[in-house]
């Protein structure tokens, strides 16, 4: 072999190479992550400064904007993971995970409220862990909720799921009476915050454990191959033995439990709940996240971790402006700029729409060559 | 240019990824002829008319209609120059009515008057004999209906080119012999057909001239009375043709013991879907049908042993122990397959790639919680790729990407893996090449051979003789009659169905 075909073939595995990364699903997200990065790095490269200072509490903690975009964006994460398989297997969204927040935080604050008056640690963490239990009890019996209606009544699951979309914050409300509850016993803001001695914010820690379980989960059970196949054929699933209505009922009920460990994080955070306010509108980031992925809207195929990290890509996009001082009336539009992009990016009919270009050049190259040959 | 040539494609090039799914291909329609546009699964057939009625962008090559070139972007020039298509798949919108979907898309202005479009519907309607009525919602009408419906809604186009892409898979005789009258009426009023079939026998009945193409090139264009059909087979296949009737001469048909407890038997089983209740049995080794009209309840019947559809009673013995079959889990954890009627529906998984397919049976089986090692299902995968001679550039490749043929092998691919004792095959030969139908078939017989029963089920009455030692026959929902032995022949079959004297 001389040494210019090695040339050749180096450069057409370059190229082999290029295309291959350009038509993962991962490529979307992680360019757009890149793109927010450069934007960063020369607009002012002390966005990414990191410093370890004392807190107000006194604590030594890490500071700056990428560690408070990876704290923020951790709620988002964890609705992705569940957002995605119910998009998979129903071919539709959940835009009641907003309203299911306030419900699975408000069940939080309420027996917190109650038991958390001078106790021990041992005591105050048993309390912790029994709030978690039955806020997750509830969200995943509002989920189930959602995938009865969606599973055995086959409503189309926005329309299922506006019921919950409207009346979560009220019942969330009655929970409490109403009552703008807010929580003393500074324990209780660790899993929001800080741990003292610990640097790195508590959220970051919880969405590292749901992001390993559901790896697990994956790995280690068909929910991927299930929800898939429901999601694509769901008659032709049936006729090979999975029940698609327990599948979809399925997501619905993991996707609660994303959602209840949401509200936990999210009361922990400020120690109170505002009903009308808390995870507003955070339903639409956690589809947007999924759509950044590069994930069908319509069920099927996914990536998970591709919609994780779009759900990333959404919060350095939030803090991104924020940093430049855009205010925070106008937030929603310039984000809309930037997703129109991304999506359009994305698009089935682009990414043909490209693939068609290429091979028409290669078609013509063929060509060419043919008549070359004649000649 | 040819004399009297309403079409001409010269040199038509397609390349998918990868693939070269035309390569310089050239194709002559003339005035009034119907010509019949031959290959296997992964010809090229379908992609040709694609290209031609502008679905997909050609590549290379040049297009002349009437002898001015033409050059066509989308399905919508294709139709308003004056090709109109029916599509092997029914592309119509099943929730609009049947008047709705014959005038979609050519309605002039903002307004309809659906008075007027309902009336001129019915009158075509009824000239072409189709029993609809144009305001029925097409979803609620049978498949055949909706075939008809969708070559009613060509035919009003005032075509010059009329393509015919498998019209007849789900038309039954009687349809075919009127779609055969519609097509002779429209040649004679000059226009040009390009009908696209896998039945041999439609061919040689209606059409003058035939193209053959083999992997996405041209063999050649034939005047039908020049080529046998045993030449049209060879020149298909590339090969010569392996005779059909050899199929059956290593069947053991005789050695089934008829006298023992049967591998599976129903008793009165009954379901939703309009069947009468009835007996059914199979033993190990043996090869049996259901045979009968379209909606004779056949593909009904096979559903209901495999629960498939909700069993209403009756009762159900593996190997003489009864047992409940109420979901498809139970039948297929008894070692019962089933391979559905239709496979776009109701058999691949379109997106998912052909391992993925392949392993799906059988990992449902084992469990959801007990997925298989990626290492594993390659194995399979690849084992049976192999086995089947599946085509396909990869395991890893979407099953939607592949031929209809190696579609369905995946699909059966499936079903043997998942190695039942009882398989059920509902219509897997249609749609499909030559080549793959008689490989079902032998394979059907090599399977009976090891010890394995199996219902085969074609609308295709000689491949049913070749390969089931029992048929039973079905009219309207009911079990009309069973034949075995010097009973199964083509007439006696037709008259059974047909129904009465012959008894």
């Amino acid at each position: 072999m001389t040494a210019t075909d090695t040339k050749v073939n180096s450069g057409k595995n370059v190229k082999e190479f290029i295309s291959k990364i350009v038509h993962n699903q991962l490529f979307i997200p992680l360019a757009a992550l890149l793109l927010l990065v450069l934007f960063n790095l020369i607009a002012d490269p002390s966005f990414f400064k990191i410093a370890l200072e004392p807190s107000s509490e006194g604590n030594l903690i890490l500071s700056g904007n990428l560690i408070s975009i990876i704290d923020n964006a951790s709620e988002l994460a964890i609705l992705a993971i569940g957002m995605t398989l119910v998009t998979s297997a129903s071919g539709g969204q959940d835009i009641s995970v907003g309203s299911a927040i306030a419900i699975a935080g408000s069940v939080v604050l309420r027996i917190v409220k109650v038991y958390s008056t001078d106790i021990s640690n041992g005591q105050f963490f048993g309390v912790i862990v029994f709030s978690f239990i039955l806020c997750a009890v509830v969200a995943a019996l509002f989920g189930a909720f959602n995938g009865a209606l969606v599973a055995y009544f086959k409503i189309q699951p926005m329309v299922a799921t506006l019921i919950l979309f409207t009346a979560g914050r009220s019942i969330a409300a009655w929970i409490n009476n109403n009552d703008n509850i807010s929580i003393n016993d500074t324990r209780f803001a660790y899993f929001g915050n800080f741990i003292p001695g610990i640097p790195v914010p508590t959220p970051v820690f919880i969405t590292a454990i749901c992001l390993v379980v559901i790896a697990l989960v994956l790995k280690f059970t068909n929910l991927r191959l299930y929800s898939q196949a429901v999601g694509i054929n769901s008659s032709s699933s049936r006729l090979n033995g999975i029940n698609p209505k327990t599948i979809k009922l399925l997501t619905f009920i993991i996707l609660g439990v994303c959602v209840a460990v949401c509200g936990f994080i999210k009361v922990s955070r400020t120690s109170s709940i505002t009903y009308s306010v808390i995870a507003n509108n955070i339903e639409m980031d956690a589809i947007l996240a999924v759509a950044l992925g590069g994930n069908n809207l319509g069920g099927g195929k996914f990536n998970m971790t591709a919609s994780v990290l779009g759900a990333y890509v959404i919060q350095f996009l939030t803090t991104t402006l924020y940093k430049f001082k855009v205010s925070s009336s106008a937030i929603s539009a310039y984000k809309a700029v930037v997703v129109i992009l991304l999506i359009i990016m994305s698009a089935p009919v682009v990414r043909k729409w490209i693939n068609d270009m290429k091979n028409k050049r290669q078609a013509a190259k063929a060509s060419s060559q043919v008549g070359k040959e004649n000649i | 240019m040819d004399k009297g040539a309403v079409l001409e494609m010269r040199g038509i090039c397609k390349y998918f990824p990868g693939v070269r799914a035309l390569e310089k291909v050239d194709f002559t329609l003339r005035e009034g002829e119907i010509h019949a546009l031959m290959g296997e699964n992964g010809a090229g057939k379908s992609t040709l008319i694609k290209v031609l009625t502008g679905v997909y962008p050609m590549d290379g090559g040049e297009v002349t209609l009437s002898g001015s070139p033409v050059h066509i972007k989308s399905p919508q020039d294709a139709q308003n120059t004056g090709i109109a298509t029916v599509y092997q798949e029914i592309t119509l919108c099943p929730n609009l009515t049947v008047a709705e979907n014959m005038y979609i898309g050519r309605t002039s202005g903002p307004l309809t008057n659906w008075k007027k479009m309902n009336n001129s519907a019915g009158k075509l309607l009824e000239e072409l004999g189709i029993p609809v009525s144009p305001t029925e919602q097409l979803g609620n009408c049978s498949i055949a209906v909706q075939q008809m419906v969708a070559i009613a809604r060509a035919v009003d186009m005032d075509c010059k080119v009329l393509i015919l892409d498998e019209p007849t898979s789900s038309l039954d005789e009687q349809e075919v012999q009127k779609l055969f009258n519609l097509m002779r009426d429209l040649k004679s009023k000059g226009v040009g057909i390009i009908f696209v079939t896998h039945f041999l026998e439609q061919v040689y009945e209606v059409c003058d001239r035939i193209t053959v193409l083999r992997d996405g090139k041209l063999v050649g264009e034939y005047i039908i009375e020049d080529l046998p059909r045993v030449q049209l087979v060879s020149k298909m296949l590339g090969k010569d043709f392996d005779d059909m009737a050899d199929i059956k001469s290593d069947s053991a048909a005789e050695s089934i013991d008829l006298n023992g407890t049967p591998v599976y038997q129903a008793i009165n089983l009954s379901g939703t879907t309009g069947i009468k209740p009835f007996d059914f049995e199979i033993h190990k080794g043996e090869v049996n049908g259901f045979t009968g009209l379209l909606g004779s309840g056949r593909s009904e019947s096979v559903r209901a042993i495999f629960g498939a559809d909700r069993v209403t009673g009756g009762q159900v013995k593996i190997n003489g122990k009864t047992v409940k079959i109420r979901k498809p889990l139970d039948a297929m954890k008894h070692g019962i397959s089933y391979l559905p009627e239709d496979r776009k529906l109701d058999g691949i998984v379109g997106d998912l790639s052909v391992r993925d397919n392949i392993i799906l049976a059988l990992q449902v089986m084992k469990g959801f919680f007990r997925p298989f090692s990626r290492a594993q299902a390659e194995k399979f995968a690849d084992e049976y790729i192999k086995l089947l001679n599946i085509k396909t550039a990869s395991s890893d490749t979407p099953i939607k990407s592949l031929s209809g043929g190696n579609q369905q092998k995946v699909i059966l691919a499936r079903w043997l893996l998942a190695d039942p004792v009882y398989l059920i095959l509902d219509e897997p030969t249609r749609g499909i090449d030559v080549g793959t139908k008689v490989e079902i078939q032998k394979l059907v017989l090599k399977l009976a051979a090891e010890g394995k029963s199996v219902t085969f089920i074609s609308s295709e009455i000689d491949e049913m003789i070749r390969t089931c030692s029992r048929l039973v026959v079905m009219r309207d929902g009911k079990v009309v009659g069973e034949l075995k032995g010097d009973d199964l022949n083509q007439n006696k079959i037709m008259a059974t169905i047909a129904g009465g004297e012959s008894k």
